[in-house]
C-alpha cells in the first residue's frame, strides 16, 4: 500500500483530472474576469478573490485544447504552488476522492493531447475510470509562458 | 511557539534598549557632565543585561556587564568620561548590535568580544589604581564564576539580585509544581513566566527557559525573580493559573543568596558591593533607588502599545475593502427599495465604515523617527572619521508615514546624509577660511504637506559647483557640450542624479563612487516620490525628498476604454481635455498635438492595451489625458473619464510579472478588478 492521497476531481471535456487537495485554496463559481493586456491567450485575466487579485488561466487553452464558452457548471479552482496563486477555469469540479499513490502510473507520452510533462501520472479508479493527475509545478512554469508570449508577440 | 514569543519580545526590547543607549551616549558626549543621562544609560544597560542573561545569551550579558561596570563608576563620579571611553563604549554597542542581529537571523548571538572587554577592563583598572582594588579582582574572577554552571546562580544573577535588594525591591525564590495530569506543561510554565514578568523581572530559572519551553522538565521548576509586589500576592497570582499543584515563594536575603551562589563567584561578588556601598554618598544611593523604580513605572507605560505583524494589518485591510464593496451594493439596494429605515441604517453603516477606514489606514502609520534615530550616530562617526565638526539638527521626527514607505526610505536617506557629510560640509580649515562657523550644520527635516511627506536634508556647506558639474557631466558622457549650453541652473544641479556621475576628485569610502545619488533618485521615484536639489554655491545645498503618505493607497483617475476600466495615477497627470482628431498633426508618421505652445506625442491607449471593443479613430473628438514623465509629456487618448478616486493598490501576484504598461491592480466599488496603468511606460 502506498500513501493515501485526497484529490479534487474536475473535468475538461470528457476527461477527468485530479489535483491534490492540499494544493487547492478554494473553488469558486465564475466571476467577472478583468482582461490583462499583452499576456498569453490562455491567461484570461484577473479576478477579485475576497480582496486579493488572483490571475486566472483557462486550462483548456493551457493544454492547447479547444476553448469552449463557460457554462453554469464552470468553476475556478484556485491553487497555490509556493508563492504563486492561480485560478484554473475548468468545465466542472464536483468530487473529492481518496486514491492510493500506488495506483498512479507514469503517463504515456501524450494523453488526450496533453504533453506528459504536465502530468504527474494516471490513476486507475476501477470500473475503467481513469484520473489524470496534474503536475502543477510544470503547468505553472513561468519560463514556458515567457516563451509562449514571445511566440505570440 | 513559546520560544518565539519570548525571542521576538527579547529582540524588540533589545533593539529599543540599544537605540536608547545609542541616543543617550550621543547626548552624553555633547554634555559629559550631565549625570542624569548616565543614569538612563545605566538603566538601559542593566535591563539589557538582565534580559540577555535570562535568555541564555551569555556573551551579550557578559559584554553588557563590563559596560555597566564602567558606567557604574561614571555614575558614581569615580570616573570622568573621555573620548577613549566613549569610543570603547560605542564599539561595545556596535558589538551588541551585531550580536542581536545575529540572534534575529537565527544565530546564537555568540561573538568574540575579548578585545572590547579588555579595553573596558583597562578603563576599570586604570581607575582602580587610585581607589578600590577589590572590584577589579572581581572582574578577573568573573569568567570563573560563569563557567561553574553547576551552581544555582552565577555572578551576574546574584549581583542583580543583590542590587535589587539594595534598591528596595524584593527578590524571591519561587518553586512551582504542576499538576500530575497537566498536558501542556510548557504553556503553563509560560503563563507563570508571564505573571512573573508582569510584576517584575526573572533573573534565573532552573531548568532554563529554553528547556521549559521544550517541555524538558518533570513537574516542577524553580525561578529567581525580582518583583515589585509582596510574596503573598505573587503566590496567589501564580496559584490562580490552572493546573498548578503548588507554589512556594521564598523571599531572599543576602545570606541565603550567598549560599545559593557558586562558591568562587560568591566570594568575588560579596566583596565588591560593600566597599562600593561604603563610598556611596546618601545622594548617590537615592539616585540608585530612583533608577530602579523608574523602569517599573516604564513597563506600565509600554503596555499601552502592542506590536502587530504587518501581514495581519494587510489582511485587515483586504477584508475591510471587501466590506466597502458590500457597502456599495447595500447602498444600491437601499436606493432601489426606498424604505426609510433601511436607508438610514445603510447611511449609518457608511459613516461608521468610513471612520473605520481612517483607523485602519492610520494603523499602518509609523513616525519617521524609527528611521531618523540611527542618523545622529552615523553622522557623528562619519564626521569623526573625516575630521569635520558637524551638528545634525532633526526636526519633525514625529511625522508619520506608511510602514511600507518607512522600510524603503532608510537607504536613500543614508546616501543623502553621507553625501552631505562627505561632499557638502567643508573641512574645518576651509570653513574658517570662508568665514563660516567652525561647526557645520545639517538640518534633517520632515513635514506633511497635502497628501505628501517632505524630507529635507539641508547643510551650510560648499554648495554645488556648477562649472565642475558641467565639466564632469560632459567628460562622463552624461550630456553633450551642445546640450550643456541650453541647461538652466536647476537642470545643471539635477545632473548630479545622473547615472555614473560623481564630482568627487578622489573616491572616498564614504561616498563618491558615483553610484550614490542616481540610486537615491531611482529608489525614491520607484516609491512614487520625487527628489530635487537647491544649491547656492558657497552657501549650502538642500535636497528635498517628496514621498507619498502611503504606498497602498493612491489618488487615481478612473477611465473607460469601451467596456474596460483602468486607473491612471494622479501624480503623473498634468491635465485632462478634449482634442479634435482634425487638429492632430502627423510628424514622421507619429501623431502629435499642440499643447501649451509645445508639440507633444499622442499615445493611443486602446492600441497599447489592445482594447477589444474601443477604437478612438471612429470618433471626431477624443478625451485625452496629458501625462508627464520628468520633462517629457504625452497626450493619452481614452474613451471616457469616470472620475478621480482613492484606490487601494494591489499586486497582480507572482504569476503575472512584468506586464507592459501595467503596474498593478485595484478593486473598484462594484467588486471588479481594474488595472492600474504605468504612465512611465507610455512615454518613450
Amino acid at each position: 500500500m502506498g500513501e493515501e492521497l485526497k484529490v479534487i476531481v474536475f473535468a475538461l471535456g470528457n476527461e477527468e483530472y485530479g489535483i491534490e487537495v492540499d494544493r487547492v485554496r478554494t473553488i469558486e463559481r465564475l466571476s467577472p474576469i478583468t482582461r490583462v493586456p499583452k499576456t498569453a491567450a490562455f491567461i484570461k485575466g484577473v479576478i477579485n478573490l475576497r480582496g486579493v487579485v488572483v490571475p486566472v488561466i483557462d486550462l483548456r487553452g493551457r493544454f492547447n485544447l479547444e476553448e469552449t464558452a463557460p457554462t453554469e457548471h464552470s468553476r475556478i479552482i484556485v491553487v497555490a504552488v509556493g508563492e504563486v496563486e492561480v485560478g484554473f477555469i475548468v468545465d466542472s469540479a464536483n468530487d473529492v476522492i481518496d486514491i492510493d499513490t500506488d495506483d498512479i502510473d507514469t503517463p504515456p507520452e501524450i494523453v488526450g493531447g496533453i504533453k506528459a510533462k504536465y502530468l504527474r501520472g494516471i490513476a486507475k479508479l476501477g470500473e475503467g475510470r481513469l484520473l489524470i493527475m496534474l503536475n502543477l509545478a510544470e503547468v505553472l512554469n513561468r519560463n514556458e509562458i515567457v516563451q509562449i508570449e514571445q511566440l505570440e508577440v | 511557539m513559546d520560544m518565539n514569543a519570548y525571542l521576538s519580545m527579547f529582540i524588540d526590547e533589545s533593539n529599543d534598549h540599544l537605540q536608547s543607549l545609542n541616543e543617550n551616549l550621543l547626548q552624553l558626549e555633547s554634555n559629559p557632565e550631565d549625570l542624569s543621562i548616565v543614569q538612563s544609560i545605566f538603566r538601559s544597560a542593566h535591563t539589557l543585561k538582565g534580559m540577555s542573561a535570562t535568555m541564555g545569551f551569555e556573551d551579550l550579558a557578559a559584554l553588557t556587564h563590563e559596560m555597566e561596570n564602567v558606567l557604574d563608576l561614571v555614575r558614581n563620579s569615580k570616573l570622568k568620561m573621555d573620548s577613549f571611553i566613549f569610543d570603547t563604549l560605542f564599539k561595545g554597542l556596535d558589538a551588541l548590535e551585531a550580536m542581536v542581529q545575529d540572534i534575529i537571523g537565527g544565530g546564537t548571538g555568540k561573538a568574540d568580544v575579548t578585545a572590547i572587554v579588555a579595553a573596558l577592563q583597562s578603563i576599570l583598572k586604570s581607575d582602580y589604581k587610585s581607589g578600590s582594588a577589590p572590584s577589579a579582582s572581581s572582574e578577573t574572577s568573573a569568567p570563573a564564576g560563569e563557567e561553574s554552571s553547576a551552581s544555582l546562580l552565577d555572578q551576574f544573577q546574584s549581583s542583580i539580585l543583590l542590587q535589587s535588594m539594595e534598591t528596595g525591591h524584593e527578590p524571591y525564590y519561587v518553586q512551582v509544581t504542576l499538576d500530575d495530569n497537566c498536558v501542556l506543561k510548557a504553556a503553563r510554565a509560560y503563563m507563570v513566566f508571564d505573571v512573573l514578568e508582569r510584576t517584575g523581572e526573572v533573573v534565573k530559572s532552573d531548568p532554563s527557559v529554553q528547556d521549559l519551553e521544550q517541555e524538558k522538565f518533570d513537574r516542577s521548576f524553580k525561578v529567581f525573580t525580582i518583583s515589585t509586589i509582596p510574596a503573598a500576592s505573587l503566590r496567589e497570582q501564580i496559584a490562580n493559573i490552572s493546573e498548578i499543584a503548588s507554589v512556594e515563594v521564598t523571599p531572599l536575603d543576602a545570606e541565603s543568596l550567598a549560599s545559593l551562589t557558586s562558591a568562587p563567584a560568591a566570594a568575588a561578588v560579596e566583596a565588591p558591593p560593600k566597599p562600593a556601598e561604603a563610598e556611596e554618598t546618601p545622594a548617590a544611593k537615592k539616585e540608585a533607588a530612583e533608577t530602579a523604580k523608574k523602569p517599573a513605572a516604564g513597563t506600565q507605560a509600554v503596555g499601552r502599545t502592542i506590536r502587530v505583524d504587518i501581514d495581519r494589518l494587510d489582511t485587515l485591510m483586504n477584508l475591510f475593502s471587501e466590506l466597502l464593496i458590500d457597502r456599495v451594493r447595500l447602498e444600491q439596494l437601499a436606493s432601489e427599495i426606498k424604505r426609510n429605515d433601511l436607508t438610514e441604517t445603510v447611511e449609518h453603516m457608511a459613516r461608521v465604515s468610513s471612520d473605520l477606514q481612517n483607523i485602519v489606514l492610520k494603523l499602518r502609520m509609523v513616525p519617521v523617527d524609527s528611521v531618523f534615530n540611527r542618523f545622529p550616530r552615523m553622522v557623528r562617526d562619519l564626521a569623526k572619521s573625516l575630521d569635520k565638526k558637524i551638528d545634525l539638527v532633526i526636526t519633525g521626527a514625529d511625522t508619520e508615514l506608511d510602514r511600507t514607505v518607512i522600510d524603503e526610505i532608510g537607504d536613500p536617506l543614508v546616501h543623502l546624509l553621507r553625501n552631505s557629510v562627505d561632499h557638502g560640509i567643508e573641512t574645518t580649515a576651509k570653513r574658517l577660511e570662508a568665514g563660516k562657523p567652525e561647526t557645520g550644520t545639517i538640518n534633517l527635516r520632515a513635514y506633511h504637506s497635502g497628501n505628501h511627506v517632505f524630507i529635507e536634508v539641508e547643510e551650510d556647506g560648499a554648495g554645488i559647483n556648477q562649472e565642475k558639474v558641467l565639466k564632469t557631466a560632459i567628460k562622463n558622457g552624461v550630456i553633450t557640450e551642445e546640450e550643456s549650453k541650453k541647461l538652466n541652473s536647476n537642470e545643471i544641479n539635477m545632473l548630479i542624479f545622473a547615472p555614473g556621475f560623481s564630482t568627487a576628485d578622489k573616491i572616498s569610502d564614504i561616498s563618491g563612487r558615483g553610484v550614490g545619488l542616481d540610486v537615491v533618485k531611482t529608489k525614491i521615484t520607484s516609491l512614487g516620490g520625487n527628489v530635487t536639489v537647491h544649491s547656492e554655491f558657497g552657501k549650502g545645498t538642500k535636497f528635498s525628498v517628496q514621498l507619498p503618505l502611503t504606498l497602498s493607497i493612491i489618488s487615481a483617475m478612473l477611465i473607460k476604454l469601451g467596456s474596460e476600466k483602468y486607473a491612471i495615477p494622479l501624480t503623473s497627470i498634468v491635465e485632462t481635455g478634449i482634442v479634435k482628431r482634425s487638429s492632430m498633426l502627423n510628424v514622421h508618421g507619429n501623431r502629435m498635438i499642440k499643447f501649451r505652445n509645445t508639440i507633444i506625442p499622442v499615445v493611443s491607449l486602446s492600441q497599447v492595451l489592445e482594447s477589444p471593443d474601443y477604437d478612438e479613430t471612429t470618433e471626431e473628438e477624443n478625451e485625452m489625458i496629458v501625462i508627464r514623465k520628468g520633462e517629457k509629456w504625452a497626450a493619452v487618448l481614452v474613451d471616457e473619464f469616470i472620475g478621480q478616486s482613492e484606490i487601494v493598490l494591489k499586486s497582480l501576484g507572482k504569476y503575472l510579472t512584468n506586464i507592459h504598461a501595467i503596474s498593478g491592480a485595484t478593486i473598484l466599488g462594484d467588486g471588479q478588478v481594474a488595472l492600474i496603468i504605468d504612465p512611465n511606460a507610455l512615454i518613450k
